[in-house]
C-alpha cells in the first residue's frame, strides 16, 4: 500500500511539476518568438521604434509611439473611470443594498463580464458613440473645451469615436471584473471588526474608509490590477470606438489607437518577411513588456504599502 | 423525434449522390483578398453542381493570401493590388485578374440627396489631405452651382484595417493629386492626415452615417446594398458621371489590358462615361505546381466562372472582365501549363 501510495505521489508530482514547466515554457517561447520576429524592425529603427510617432506603410517608416501612447492612455483613463463606479457597485452591494437585492445586481454585474467584447465594440459604434456625438460632445466641446488648461483635452469635430470613447468602453468591460473583486473581498471582512466600530459610534462612511478599505488594500489593488492588464490588451472592442489614426492628439476625443488595434487592423495585409509584420510583431513584444511591467508595478507597490 | 427527422434531412442533403461523388479529390483551396469574397463563394457554389470542383476560399486579406501562395500552403493566392513582374518571377507566380470592382465616395450632408454632389479627384484629395474643411468651401461650390451646401465641417472617415479598398482609392488619389501622391501615396493602408478610421466598409459607412458633415469611401455593391448617399465624380475626360452600372464597364472596356500580369491600370480610365475608380482582383497561381491536377481544377473552376459566371458576378454588384480580356487569360493559361 505505501509503495503504491508512493509511486501514485510520484506521479501525480511530476504531472504538476510538468504542468507548471509547461506553462513557463510557454510563456518564455513567446516572448522569445515575438522578439526574435520583431528583431528586424528593431534593428531598422533602434530604440528610436518605441516613441518614434511614424507610421507610414507607404514609405516603409514604422514607430510605435502612438499605439504606446494610445494604449497607455486608454487604460488608465478606464481606470479612472471604472474604478469609483465599481467601489460604488461593491459598497451598495454589500453594505447599503436590500439583502433580496444583492443577488439579481450581483449576478447583473458578473453578466457583464460575460459579454463577448465585439458587442461591446459594436455597441459603442452603433449606439453609444453617435448618441454621444449628437447630444452631450458639442456641448462639452462648446463650453468646456474653451476653457483655459483643460479646454485642449476636449476639442474637436464631434465624431463620437476616439480616445475618450474608447476608454469609456473600456471602463464598462473592467468594471466587472473589479467590483466583482471588491464585493468578494468586503465581504471577507470579519463582521466582528464592522460591528465593533459600528458600536464605536462611527458612520457607515468610517466604516468604509477606517476598516474596510485598510483591510481589503491589497485584494481591492489586484482587482485593479486585473481590469488595467484587461484593458491593456483589449482589442476588438477598442478597434471600433477609438478611431483608428496614427496620429497623437492632444484631445481626448481625437481618434487614436492602441498596440492591440493596430496588430489586429493590419495583419492580414503585411506580408511575410515585411518590415511591417516585423513591427507588427516587435509591437507585439512592446505589449507583453508593458503588461509584464503593470503586474510587476503593482506587487511592488503591494509590498511596500502592506509593510508600512 | 423532430431533432432524429432534421438530422435524416440534412443527411440526405449532404450525400446525394453526384455532387459527394464528383467533390471528392477535386477539392481545391484558395486565400486572400476580402474584397472578390462573396463572389468566390456564390462561384464556388454554383460551380460545385456545375463542374464538380469544391472551392475552400478563405477571406484573410491580400497580403495574407500572398504569403499562403508563396509558402504554397494553398492552391492559389488572391490579392487586389497586382504583383509586379518580378515579384511573379521570384515567386513562381502566375497573376491574372477575375472580376472588377468599383470605389464610390459616400457622404452625410444635411439636404444633399444621392448622386447629386459632384466632386473631382483633387477636391476628394484636398479633403483628405485636410486642406478644404467645409462643405462650403469655395472649390466644391464652384462645382455644384445651384446646390445649397451647408457651412458644415467635413468629417472624413476611412479604412483603418488594411485593404484592397483602400489601396484602388488611394491610387486614385494619387492619379489625381501630386500633392498626394507626394506627401501619402497609395497602399493599402496609409498614413492619413486628418479624419476617423473605422474597420471594414460597415465601419466606414456606420461612421459616415453616425456624422454629419462625413464623407467616406466604399465598394459600390456595399453602399448600393445599404443605399448609401454617393457623389458623382469627374473623370478623365473632363465628364461628371454617375456611379452606375454601364460607367463602370465603360471603365473596363477602355483599360489596356496586355500588361505582364495583367495588372491593367483602370484607374481615372480615359472614355467619355468612364467611372474613375474601377479596378480589378487578382489571382496568384503557382507556375510550378506541387500538384498539377490540382492546379488543372483551379483553372477549370476559373475557366466556367468565366463562362458562367458573368450573371452572378452582376448580381452581387461585380463588373465581369471584357470577353478580350478572358480570351487573353485562357491563352497565358495554355502557354504557362499547356493544353
Amino acid at each position: 500500500m505505501r509503495r503504491g501510495g508512493s509511486l501514485g505521489d510520484t506521479i501525480f508530482e511530476w504531472a504538476c511539476r510538468g504542468a507548471g514547466v509547461f506553462v513557463l515554457l510557454l510563456l518564455g517561447a513567446i516572448i522569445v518568438e515575438l522578439f526574435i520576429a520583431g528583431l528586424p524592425a528593431f534593428q531598422a529603427f533602434g530604440l528610436g521604434f518605441l516613441i518614434s510617432t511614424d507610421w507610414d506603410p507607404v514609405q516603409e517608416v514604422f514607430g510605435a509611439g502612438v499605439s504606446v501612447y494610445g494604449t497607455v492612455v486608454t487604460a488608465v483613463l478606464a481606470i479612472v473611470l471604472a474604478v469609483p463606479l465599481a467601489f460604488g457597485v461593491a459598497f451598495y452591494l454589500t453594505e447599503l443594498a436590500p439583502a433580496w437585492l444583492r443577488r439579481p445586481v450581483g449576478t447583473a454585474v458578473e453578466l457583464l463580464a460575460a459579454v463577448p467584447s465585439i458587442i461591446y465594440g459594436m455597441w459603442g459604434f452603433f449606439v453609444i458613440a453617435p448618441a454621444f456625438a449628437a447630444n452631450l460632445q458639442p456641448w462639452i466641446i462648446d463650453n468646456i473645451g474653451e476653457l483655459p488648461l483643460i479646454g485642449i483635452f476636449f476639442q474637436g469635430a464631434p465624431f463620437g469615436t476616439g480616445i475618450f470613447m474608447a476608454a469609456f468602453i473600456l471602463a464598462i468591460m473592467i468594471l466587472p471584473f473589479i467590483a466583482a473583486t471588491m464585493r468578494d473581498v468586503f465581504e471577507q471582512v470579519p463582521p466582528v471588526y464592522k460591528e465593533s466600530a459600528y458600536g464605536l459610534g462611527a458612520t457607515t462612511w468610517e466604516v468604509m474608509k477606517g476598516v474596510v478599505i485598510p483591510y481589503t488594500r491589497s485584494s481591492v489593488v489586484g482587482g485593479i490590477m486585473l481590469g488595467l492588464g484587461r484593458a491593456l490588451g483589449e482589442t476588438m472592442a477598442v478597434t471600433f470606438v477609438i478611431g483608428n489614426a496614427n496620429r497623437i492628439s492632444a484631445s481626448l476625443f481625437g481618434p487614436g489607437n492602441t498596440i492591440a488595434s493596430l496588430v489586429a487592423l493590419e495583419f492580414g495585409e503585411s506580408e511575410t518577411g515585411s518590415l511591417k509584420l516585423a513591427s507588427l510583431l516587435a509591437l507585439g513584444f512592446i505589449l507583453f513588456v508593458l503588461s509584464f511591467v503593470v503586474l510587476a508595478a503593482s506587487r511592488y507597490m503591494l509590498r511596500s504599502r502592506l509593510k508600512a | 423525434m423532430n431533432r432524429r427527422s432534421f438530422l435524416l434531412g440534412a443527411g440526405a442533403t449532404l450525400s446525394l449522390p453526384i455532387i459527394d461523388a464528383r467533390a471528392q479529390g477535386t477539392q481545391i483551396t484558395g486565400a486572400g483578398a476580402s474584397f472578390p469574397n462573396p463572389i468566390y463563394q456564390k462561384w464556388a457554389e454554383a460551380a460545385r453542381a456545375a463542374v464538380g470542383v469544391q472551392l475552400n476560399y478563405q477571406s484573410v486579406g491580400s497580403g495574407a493570401g500572398i504569403n499562403q501562395i508563396r509558402n504554397r500552403t494553398v492552391d492559389f493566392g488572391a490579392t487586389d493590388a497586382p504583383l509586379t513582374a518580378q515579384q511573379l518571377q521570384e515567386g513562381n507566380l502566375l497573376q491574372f485578374p477575375t472580376v472588377m470592382g468599383s470605389i464610390v465616395p459616400i457622404i452625410n450632408v444635411p439636404g444633399i440627396e444621392d448622386e447629386q454632389l459632384k466632386l473631382t479627384g483633387e477636391v476628394l484629395a484636398d479633403i483628405f489631405l485636410g486642406k478644404i474643411t467645409r462643405w462650403n468651401d469655395q472649390r466644391i461650390v464652384a462645382l455644384n452651382a445651384g446646390v445649397n451646401l451647408p457651412a458644415q465641417a467635413i468629417a472624413p472617415v476611412y479604412r483603418a484595417d488594411g485593404s484592397g479598398t483602400t489601396f484602388v482609392f488611394t491610387s486614385y488619389l494619387s492619379a489625381t493629386s501630386a500633392e498626394w501622391k507626394d506627401k501619402v501615396g497609395a497602399a493599402t493602408s496609409v498614413r492619413w492626415p486628418v479624419g476617423n478610421g473605422a474597420r471594414g466598409n460597415e465601419g466606414v459607412a456606420g461612421g459616415v452615417r453616425n456624422t454629419r458633415g462625413g464623407i467616406g469611401y466604399v465598394e459600390n455593391a456595399y453602399a448600393t446594398a445599404n443605399r448609401l448617399v454617393t457623389t458623382q465624380l469627374r473623370n478623365k475626360a473632363g465628364n461628371f458621371v454617375k456611379p452606375k452600372m454601364e460607367n463602370f464597364v465603360a471603365a473596363a472596356t477602355n483599360a489596356d489590358w496586355s500588361v505582364p500580369g495583367f495588372a491593367a491600370s483602370i484607374i481615372d480610365q480615359a472614355g467619355a462615361n468612364s467611372w474613375p475608380i474601377v479596378s480589378p482582383t487578382f489571382i496568384l497561381l503557382p507556375t510550378n505546381p506541387q500538384d498539377p491536377a490540382r492546379s488543372a481544377h483551379v483553372r477549370r473552376f476559373f475557366d466556367w466562372a468565366f463562362t458562367s459566371g458573368d450573371d452572378l458576378a452582376r448580381e452581387l454588384e461585380y463588373i465581369p472582365l471584357p470577353a478580350a480580356t478572358k480570351t487573353a487569360i485562357r491563352a497565358a493559361w495554355r502557354t504557362q501549363f499547356g493544353a
